[in-house]
């Protein structure tokens, strides 16, 4: 008889989980996810516009955005050209820090004494201020891309340490108690219950490390790198070129903006039980 | 199948503070039994159920489970626990076959079996979907799936249904009954609910609190299928559910004191905890079993 009451109820069930209701508000909510940003963004230009216009500010100033189109039009190939090289050195860093910081998080959350011997440093580490060892890396590690990718990954690992170690030791105890109760090896243990489960919360250190990686980039291109948007943004400072700046800043946050979302599609693609279960 | 023997639970506070949980437990499980253990909440009736899982060692005594003396999980027992405890990133079937991936078994060998035991409790449409898309009921139906992919002996439940809504755990609890009779597996089944043990148990321990002793061994011996419904045997589902209540009620007071409540039950005095309980006055014929015991108790 169960089973009857099963088969009848079983279809209800799934038609209210995946019936036209929630697609029409998943439909909204997508289209809301899009138009809402772009909205808040073409009111930030129009206030940025119009205050350039209504107070007469000067171009070199600040530059209207029609001046910033202009200079980007000027030199779009090398504009684009330099923007590939922050970009790939941002996009290295952020490798580099994702894979290590996870071994990293790995081995402070499987020991407590590998932990409390080396948090400290790794926050001390983390307090430094990134601009200041911008000469030093520049002194240790030559010219050339490589101190300017080693600036990235310092200035970018620590959130992804976190936020690894925070996902790996919050598995709940009736997923531990489970994984006891079928004498599941530590190795078992991690490989099929810890990681899976600590994915989403890894996955938030690194939408802010992936931000924080092309900050790492522009800091270490101040340093005289002879490349890369950085370096455009304190050239054109130098020559009071400030739309040329904006142009360049512009670059930056387009770049940011795409980084940051792909990581969350890479989320959203990955983890549909996630995204589902919390929000 | 089952022996816990002398088994007690002393736990270790903090600042030398000590807890009691269990003490001196001795009872036998024997096999194709479906024994049910029942009390109130933290009389350590969750703890006994662990330490025949093997989760944690007995300060004292031991409990050996088809001849073998438990100190770790064994692979023949199935376990389930409150919460359904899914990984929730895997779907239906991944889930089930969790514990042949953890034994290092080969799926391919188990695949049918899983699609056995999801048709059995009614799951075999939605062996691909994730458990957040599943109600509460399903999910736990996928962990009595996931407990039974092992063809475990023993199948250890710690108040599988007692986050359930009211429905599906009389639902839930019928099926149980149905698997039981199927799979003639041994079963001990831990729960608060006086109506799940009459429904589901051949025994019920009856425990106090703190510390959990045995209080009362119940034989249940009313023929199956039972149901929650109108059925044939309405008189002895009342008449053993009035017993548990009253075994289960009389741990809230002392021995003595429950005692004199039931002396001086026809008086207008009575108590109000007595006044709600269904059980019929002492002179009314009981079956043997119960009414047996309660005399003893009287006396």
């Amino acid at each position: 008889m169960s089973t009857v009451q099963d088969r009848v109820r079983a279809p209800a069930a799934s038609h209210r989980k995946a019936g036209p209701p929630s697609r029409v508000r998943r439909g909204r909510s997508r289209l809301s996810s899009i138009a809402l940003p772009t909205l808040s963004i073409a009111i930030v230009i129009g206030v940025w516009w119009l205050s350039t216009i209504v107070f007469h500010i000067r171009t070199f100033f600040l530059p209207a955005p029609p001046d910033v189109v202009k200079s980007f039009l000027e030199l779009p190939d090398y504009l684009l050209q330099q923007a590939w090289v922050t970009l790939s050195e941002s996009l290295m860093g952020f490798g580099i820090a994702a894979v290590g910081g996870m071994i990293i998080a790995v081995a402070l959350s499987a020991s407590s004494i590998v932990q409390r011997a080396t948090l400290p440093l790794l926050v001390a580490v983390n307090s430094i201020p990134k601009l200041a060892l911008a000469p030093l890396l520049l002194l240790w590690l030559g010219f050339g891309q490589f101190p300017r990718v080693v600036m990235v990954v310092l200035i970018s690992f620590f959130p992804i340490v976190v936020a690894g170690m925070a996902g790996l030791t919050s598995t709940p105890s009736d997923l531990n108690e489970l994984a006891r109760s079928l004498s599941a090896n530590k190795w078992q243990h991690f490989i099929k219950f810890r990681f899976p489960w600590a994915i989403p919360q890894i996955f938030v250190g690194l939408k802010v490390a992936v931000s924080l990686a092309v900050v790492g980039a522009v800091v270490a291109e101040f340093q005289g790198a002879g490349q890369g948007l950085g370096f455009v943004i304190v050239m054109s400072g130098s020559s009071a070129d400030t739309p040329l700046a904006f142009a360049a800043i512009s670059l930056l946050a387009v770049m940011s903006i795409s980084l940051f979302y792909l990581v969350v599609a890479v989320e959203r693609r990955l983890l549909p039980w996630a995204t589902e279960t919390t929000g | 199948m089952i022996q816990v023997s002398n088994v007690s639970q002393v736990f270790e506070g903090k600042r030398g503070a000590s807890v009691e949980a269990l003490r001196n437990i001795n009872f036998r499980v024997r096999e194709g039994e479906f024994a049910a253990v029942i009390g109130r909440s933290g009389c350590g009736k969750s703890t006994l159920l662990r330490l025949m899982a093997g989760l944690m060692p007995a300060t004292d005594g031991q409990v050996t489970i088809a001849g073998t003396t438990v100190t770790k999980p064994l692979p023949e027992v199935g376990m389930m626990f409150q919460r359904p405890a899914l990984l929730p990133w895997r779907t239906v079937l991944d889930n089930v076959l969790l514990p042949v991936e953890l034994f290092g078994w080969s799926r391919a060998k188990h695949r049918q079996h899983a699609h056995e035991l999801l048709e059995m409790v009614g799951l075999l449409d939605f062996t691909k979907k994730l458990p957040h898309e599943l109600s509460g009921g399903m999910q736990q139906r996928v962990a009595l799936c996931r407990a039974l992919i092992a063809r475990p002996k023993v199948l250890l439940m710690d108040e599988p249904f007692s986050a359930l809504d009211a429905l599906t755990r009389a639902e839930l609890a019928v099926e149980l009954q149905r698997i039981h009779m199927e799979l003639s597996a041994t079963i001990v089944f831990v729960t608060h609910s006086v109506q799940e043990a009459v429904l589901l148990a051949d025994r019920v321990a009856v425990l106090t609190a703190r510390p959990g002793k045995i209080r009362e061994i119940v034989h249940v011996d009313i023929p199956r299928p039972r149901s929650f419904g109108l059925n044939a045997h309405i008189d002895e589902v009342a008449t053993t559910s009035a017993q548990l209540h009253d075994l289960l009620l009389a741990n809230e007071t002392s021995d003595e004191l429950a005692l004199e409540s039931l002396d001086f039950d026809d008086q207008p005095t009575e108590p109000k905890w007595r006044r709600h309980s269904f059980a019929p006055p002492p002179s009314l014929d009981y079956p043997a079993t119960a009414g047996a015991r309660v005399e003893k108790r009287l006396r």
